[in-house]
């Protein structure tokens, strides 16, 4: 199997719809015919990911690649970068604004739960320019 | 526990199609907290919130779940109910508080999946 790949634009401002791109991705792998366990770790990582890029940096863009034996999961964005990557990774560690917590989220578990739902999370991040948070799951 | 005697136990109102309702859940979960909910939750079919947005149902969509149950006798949208007959979710509204529907369902033999 080659691998596929897919892209999906992340509206900024718009947390209401924020996950349909999560949605879409997770039609697909069902489509693809890949495990329910596999597909809702793939999901959880790529929502929190949305949700993370809507509310800090404006939305962006997330990359999918399914391969052979794996999927990676990339979130790009051009935001504020994140100052303090150890401070981030700290559960209950938020700088999410008032309208996230309404949401039901912003209270510093969105990184946390990538890095529990996926084999491999990197960050590479620079601030003032923007954030790449890379996801890998094997199956 | 199909989601027929659930909306009994709970005296609830079904928002989307009656149909769901034949549908059956093993366990199920509850929370306000949608991210504790993609952290902790393993299978649990069912969700009881008293958190009224669409994020709820995508949630309830990464996490698989066949049913979402509004606690407090709270209402949700037409939005919110669109994304959830689009995602084959069934929803009711209950007028029991989170901690009484939770001990009527699990008096009722529908259990959470225990510790971590």
């Amino acid at each position: 199997m080659d691998t596929v790949k897919l892209v999906y634009p992340v509206e900024g401002d718009d947390l209401i719809g924020a996950g349909e791109a999560s949605s879409q991705m997770k039609l697909v792998l069902k489509r693809m015919g890949f495990p329910t366990d596999v597909i809702r770790r793939a999901s959880i990582c790529m929502y929190e990911g949305e949700i993370n890029m809507v509310i800090h940096a404006d939305g962006g863009q997330a990359e999918v690649e399914v391969g052979v034996d794996n999927i990676v999961i990339r979130m790009v964005d051009q935001g504020p970068g994140i100052p303090d990557i150890e401070k981030a990774m700290q559960e209950g560690w938020s700088t999410a604004n008032e309208e996230a917590r309404d949401l039901g989220f912003g209270a510093g578990m969105g990184l946390p739960n990538m890095k529990k739902h996926s084999d491999e999370m990197t960050i590479d991040t620079v601030v003032g320019q923007g954030t790449t948070v890379t996801m890998v799951l094997r199956f | 526990m199909k989601l027929s005697q659930v909306r009994d136990i709970l005296n609830a109102r079904v928002l989307t199609d009656p149909a769901g309702l034949d549908q059956e859940v093993l366990s199920a979960c509850a929370s306000d907290f949608m991210s504790d909910v993609l952290a902790y939750v393993k299978n649990q079919g069912m969700l009881l919130t008293g958190l009224v947005n669409p994020q709820v149902i995508r949630t309830a969509d990464m996490m698989d779940m066949k049913c979402v149950c509004f606690v407090r006798g709270k209402n949700p949208d037409e939005s919110l109910l669109a994304l959830a007959r689009d995602r084959d979710i069934t929803v009711m509204s209950c007028p029991v508080r989170m901690y009484d529907a939770c001990g009527l369902l699990y008096t009722a033999g529908l259990n959470g999946e225990g510790e971590l």
